[in-house]
C-alpha cells in the first residue's frame, strides 16, 4: 500500500532532523499557507487543524478522508474531551490539500509501528516537518481515530488547551494552575469567573508554547464514549450530499472512456469518427491505453465510447488466466526461492521430529474488486497555469503532487478540492488511481473543466485488486500441541503488515513467494490480514480435528493465559453458546484475529441453501479495540465490516481469461443483498483500556474463516478455496 | 420533440435525447445528483426514483418511457415546509449512512414498500429491499424500515 515503502523513507529524514528543528508550533512557511487558508482575523488558528472563531465555534480541519467511516465524528470527540466542550459543537471541516495539513500522526503512527518505536519519541513538531515534506494526506489502515485522531488532533487540541489556559491566567490574573476548560469556557477554580473560549481564541493562537503538549489518555470521559450523531448524515438522507461524481461547473463537459482490456497494453488505433458522429460528443481523446470520449453528458458520451471499436495491444500478457495464475504460483512456492522469511524457532527441526505429526493444506484466494458504489469521477479544469482537481481520494495532497507532476506544473498551482466519496475499501489510493492522470491529460486538451466518470464495467475490470494468492500451511502437531508452523505463500508484492500470529508456537515460519501478474494488486479492507486471517484461522480449525480437540478449546490452549485474546475468544464463546448444540442443519465456527491494533473473535451460525449456498444466521463478534471512543460508530463499522467479508467469501470472483478480466458488472459479480446479510449480527466491546486500536478495518478479517469453519462443522467439507459458492454442499 | 413529465411537483421539459436514460436527465439537465450512478443496468438500485408511485431503476429507464409520468426523487421526498419524510427521519435516527451513496436508492425503495405495506413483515422487507450497500448498512435499513412504520402508516393514512 506504500504506507511500509514510504514510512521506510521519512524514518530516516526524521532521525536526520530530529535535532535540528527543536519544537516550533508554527511559523514555518506551510503553516502561514495553512494559516492564510483558513484563519480570518479575530479568530484564533492552533497547529492549523484547529480554529476557534469569536462566537466560540470550532472547527476542526481533519486531514482524514470520511468516507462513512465516522471517523471525522470520532476525531471531534478526542479534540472536545481534550478542550471541555461538547463535541456536537465542532463543526468537522475537509482540510485543504496543502502541507500545513499534513496528516503528522499517521506518520508518527504507522512510523512506530513499522519502523522503530523510536518514532513515538520524536518531537511533533519534526514530525510535523516530516510530514509537510513529504505530500501525505493518507486515510487507511484503520488509522483516523488511533493515530490521526489521538496524535495529531489531540496533541493540536492539548496545545490550544495550553495556550487559552494561559491566555485566561493572564487576563484573569490568577495561576494557569487554577485555570479548567470546561463547557466552553476557561474559568477560575477559586473565583468562578470565566472567559469564552471565542474571546480569548485569537490572543491565545499569538503565544508560543514552550513545551511539547500532552494530550491526555484516550479514557472514556464527557465526550469519548459517547454515540453522537454524524454531521454528514442529514446531507445523505435528502440528497443534498455532494460526491465526486455530483460536481457541477459552468460550462462543464462530462467524459468516459474505455481501457485497454488487458492490463499493460496500449492503444494502436482507432477510428474516432463513429463516436464524433453522436449528438453530443465534443471531442474524442486518444490515451496511451485508453480512449475517452468528452461529451455534453455522460449519456452521449457513454455511446460515443460504445461506437468505438479501438484495437489495443495485449502488452504480452495475453496468455494469462486464473487456473493458470494459481498453478504457477504453485510451481512458484514449490521452487522454495522466498523473497521474504520471517518468523522464529527452528520450523524446519520441528517438522522433522519424527515423534510429531505433519499436516498441511493449500489454500487460495481470488482477486476481489473492492465495488465502491461510487465509481470514479474525478474532474479537471486547467486555465493556462492553473489546474484545479475535484476528487474523492484517500490522500488529497498525494493527488495534488501527482496531477502537477502529469500536468507539468509546481504543485502550488495546483488546487485540490476534496469532495465526499461513496465508499473506497481502499481503492481510492491516488498512486493506484489511474484517473487522476487521466482526467489531467483530458483537462489539458479542453476549454471547460471536464468531469471523467468511470462506468461500472470500467470500474470492475479495471480494478486494484485484492491479490489473488496462494498458500500452503504446515503445521507439527505433538501431544495435541502445535510445535511449528509454516506458511507459504505466493502473491503479488503486498504489505507485510497486519500478519499477526496470535498463538503461542516455538517455531513459526513465514515465506513469501513474490508473484507478479499484470494486474495491479492494492490494498483491500483489512489488507493482508484478510487472506492470512481466512487461511491461517481455518487451519488452525483443521489442526484442532487433527487432534480431535474442540476448536475454542484448542485455541484457548495456545493462548496465553490472561492475555487480551483469551479474554476477548472467551467473551465471544460465551456470548454465542459455544457448547451448546446449534439450531437443526446449522453449523457454528470461531475464529480470531488481530489486525490494526484490535483483537476481533467472532462466531458464525451458517446452514447451507437448497442451491449449496450458504445462509449465514448469526454473527457475534467481540471486539478490543482499547477504548471505544464511538461506540454507535464502532458498532456499524464491525457489521458492515463482517457483512462485506461474508459478501467476498461466498460468491466474489475476478477472474482472468486471456489476460482480460471476465466479469463486468453487478450482475457477473454478485455482492451480498439484504435478505442474504445474516439477520442477527451481535457486537460485543471490551473496554480494555488497551492502546487504541483501529475499527474500520478489523471486523472483517475473522469472518470468512469463522464461517468456513462453521460449515465444516455442519458438512464435514472443508473449504479451501475461495469463493465458497456449493463447495460445502453434501 | 422535448418530453414533459412532472418532477417533484413541477412540470419539466427534457432537451435530451428520446434514449437518455432517465437518471442522466435528472442529474444533468435538472440537477437533481441526490439520485446516484451505481451499475448502469438496473442491478444495484442506487438510481431508484418512483414513476407514478413505483419504484423505478432510473438508470434503465428511457426519457422516452417517462413521458408524461410523475416522478419524485429523494429531493422530492421532504413535505412543502421542509420536514423530513418519516423514513428520512428513521434513517438519521438509526443512523444508518457509512458512505451514503447508496442511501438515496434504498431509502426511495423504502418508501415505496411502506406506501404498498405499511408494515412490513421481514420477508417483505427482504424481498423489496434489493438495492445493494457496499458498505452493509443492511442491519440498520431494516431496524430504520421497522423504526419508520408507526409514523409512515400515519402519513399514509394522512394523505389518503
Ligand atoms: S445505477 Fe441504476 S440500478 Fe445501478
Ligand atoms: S452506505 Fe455505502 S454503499 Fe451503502
Amino acid at each position: 500500500m506504500g504506507i511500509r515503502r514510504r514510512a521506510v523513507l521519512f524514518g530516516s529524514l526524521a532521525v536526520a532532523g530530529a535535532g535540528m528543528f527543536g519544537l516550533k508550533w508554527s511559523g514555518s512557511r506551510a503553516m502561514a499557507e495553512a494559516k492564510a487558508a483558513t484563519v480570518r482575523p479575530g479568530e484564533g488558528g492552533f497547529a492549523a487543524f484547529l480554529k476557534i472563531a469569536p462566537d466560540d465555534t470550532i472547527t476542526l480541519y481533519s486531514p482524514t478522508i470520511d468516507f462513512g467511516q465516522g471517523a471525522h465524528t470520532a476525531q471531534a470527540q478526542l479534540v472536545a474531551e481534550e478542550l471541555g466542550v461538547d463535541p456536537a459543537r465542532i463543526v468537522v471541516a475537509q482540510a485543504p490539500a496543502l502541507p500545513g495539513f499534513a496528516n503528522a500522526g499517521i506518520i508518527e503512527g504507522f512510523g512506530a509501528e513499522m519502523v522503530s518505536p523510536a518514532f513515538a519519541h520524536l518531537p511533533a513538531s519534526v514530525l510535523g516537518l516530516v510530514a509537510r515534506a513529504i505530500p501525505m494526506q493518507m486515510t487507511g489502515g484503520s488509522s483516523g481515530v488511533r493515530y490521526t485522531g489521538q496524535i495529531a488532533l489531540r496533541r493540536a487540541a492539548a496545545g490550544a488547551r495550553a495556550l487559552l489556559t494561559a491566555e485566561a491566567a493572564d487576563r484573569l490574573g490568577v495561576p494557569a494552575a487554577q485555570i479548567v476548560l470546561e463547557d466552553g469556557r476557561a474559568r477560575h477554580t477559586g473565583s468562578g469567573r470565566a472567559l469564552r473560549l471565542g474571546e480569548l481564541a485569537e490572543a491565545a493562537a499569538q503565544r508560543r508554547l514552550w513545551t511539547e503538549p500532552t494530550p491526555g489518555a484516550a479514557r472514556r470521559g464527557r465526550a469519548i464514549g459517547q454515540s453522537p450523531l454524524r454531521q454528514d448524515i442529514p446531507g445523505k438522507v435528502d440528497g443534498t450530499a455532494v460526491y465526486g461524481i455530483d460536481v457541477t461547473l459552468p460550462d462543464m463537459r462530462v467524459a468516459t472512456l474505455v481501457m485497454a482490456p488487458v492490463r499493460g497494453g496500449k492503444l494502436e488505433a482507432v477510428d474516432t469518427r463513429p463516436a464524433r458522429a453522436i449528438a453530443g460528443v465534443e471531442k474524442v481523446i486518444q490515451l496511451e491505453d485508453a480512449v475517452v470520449v468528452v461529451a455534453r453528458g455522460y449519456w452521449p458520451a457513454l455511446k460515443g465510447v460504445r461506437a468505438l471499436s479501438p484495437r489495443f495491444a495485449d502488452g504480452g500478457h495475453g496468455g494469462l488466466n486464473s487456473p493458470g495464475i494459481y498453478a504457477a504460483q504453485d510451481a512458484l512456492r514449490r521452487a522454495g526461492k522466498p523473497d521474504k522469511t520471517a518468523g522464529e524457532g527452528d520450523v524446519a527441526a520441528a517438522l522433522a521430529d519424527p515423534a510429531a505429526r505433519t499436516v498441511s493444506a493449500d489454500y487460495r484466494v481470488p482477486y476481489l474488486h473492492h465495488a465502491m458504489m461510487e465509481p470514479f469521477a474525478v474532474t479537471a479544469h486547467r486555465q493556462g497555469d492553473r489546474l484545479d482537481i475535484w476528487a474523492g481520494l484517500q490522500d488529497p495532497l498525494l493527488v495534488r503532487h501527482m496531477a502537477a507532476e502529469v500536468a507539468g506544473l509546481p504543485e502550488s498551482a495546483v488546487t485540490v478540492h476534496t469532495t465526499i466519496m461513496g465508499g473506497g475499501f481502499g481503492r481510492r489510493f491516488p498512486a493506484q488511481c489511474e484517473v487522476i492522470g487521466q482526467a489531467v491529460r483530458v483537462a489539458s486538451q479542453c476549454p471547460w473543466p471536464v468531469k471523467l466518470i468511470w462506468s461500472r464495467e470500467q470500474e470492475v475490470q479495471h480494478g486494484s485488486y485484492r491479490a489473488q494468492a496462494s498458500a500452503r500451511l504446515t503445521a507439527a502437531l505433538r501431544d495435541g500441541r502445535i510445535t511449528a508452523m509454516r506458511t507459504d505463500y505466493a502473491q503479488g508484492d503486498n504489505v507485510e503488515g497486519e500478519v499477526h500470529f496470535l498463538y503461542e508456537v516455538p517455531a513459526t515460519e513465514r515465506r513469501h513467494f513474490a508473484f507478479k501478474t499484470n494486474q495491479l494488486d492494492g490494498p483491500f479492507r483489512s489488507v493482508n490480514a484478510n487472506p492470512f486471517g481466512y487461511w491461517t484461522e481455518s487451519f488452525i480449525d483443521e489442526l484442532a480435528h487433527a487432534v480431535g480437540e474442540d476448536p475454542y478449546r484448542f485455541r484457548r490452549k495456545h493462548l496465553a493465559e490472561g492475555s487480551r485474546h483469551v479474554r476477548v475468544l472467551d467473551e465471544a464463546a460465551r456470548r454465542a453458546g459455544w457448547g451448546t448444540p446449534p439450531p437443526p442443519g446449522v453449523g457454528r465456527g470461531i475464529a480470531l484475529v488481530e489486525s490494526f491494533g484490535t483483537i476481533v473473535a467472532e462466531v458464525v451460525e451458517a446452514a447451507l441453501r437448497e442451491d449449496g449456498y450458504p445462509r449465514v444466521q448469526r454473527v457475534t463478534a467481540v471486539v478490543d479495540c482499547g477504548t471505544t471512543v464511538n461506540p454507535r460508530n464502532a458498532e456499524a463499522q464491525i457489521s458492515g465490516g463482517i457483512i462485506q467479508a461474508l459478501s467476498t467469501a461466498i460468491a466474489e470472483e475476478i477472474t482472468l481469461d486471456q489476460g482480460a478480466v471476465v466479469q463486468s458488472n453487478f450482475t457477473d459479480y454478485p455482492l451480498l443483498r439484504l435478505a442474504e446479510a445474516p439477520p442477527r449480527i451481535d457486537v460485543h466491546f471490551i473496554e480494555s483500556g488497551a492502546p487504541l486500536g483501529g475499527i474500520g478495518e478489523p471486523g472483517v478479517p475473522p469472518a470468512t474463516p469463522a464461517l468456513v469453519n462453521a460449515l465444516f462443522a455442519l458438512t464435514g467439507k472443508r473449504v479451501r478455496t475461495l469463493p465458497i459458492r456449493d463447495q460445502a454442499r453434501a | 420533440m422535448p418530453i414533459e413529465a412532472t418532477v417533484n411537483g413541477r412540470t419539466v421539459r427534457f432537451a435530451g435525447e428520446s434514449d437518455t436514460p432517465l437518471l442522466w436527465a435528472l442529474r444533468e439537465e435538472l440537477g437533481l445528483t441526490g439520485t446516484k450512478f451505481g451499475c448502469g443496468v438496473a442491478a444495484c438500485g442506487a438510481c431508484t426514483v418512483h414513476v407514478d408511485g413505483a419504484p423505478v431503476r432510473s438508470c434503465s429507464l428511457p426519457l422516452a418511457a417517462a413521458a408524461g409520468t410523475v416522478i419524485t426523487t429523494i429531493e422530492g421526498l421532504k413535505s412543502a415546509d421542509g420536514q423530513l419524510h418519516p423514513v428520512q427521519q428513521a434513517w438519521i435516527d438509526q443512523q444508518v449512512p457509512q458512505c451514503g451513496y447508496c442511501q438515496s436508492g434504498q431509502i426511495m425503495a423504502a418508501v415505496a414498500l411502506l406506501q404498498q405495506t405499511p408494515q412490513p413483515s421481514d420477508e417483505a422487507i427482504d424481498a423489496a429491499m434489493t438495492n445493494l450497500c457496499r458498505c452493509g448498512t443492511y442491519p440498520r435499513i431494516r431496524a430504520a424500515i421497522h423504526a419508520a412504520t408507526g409514523q409512515a402508516a400515519d402519513a399514509a393514512a394522512g394523505a389518503a
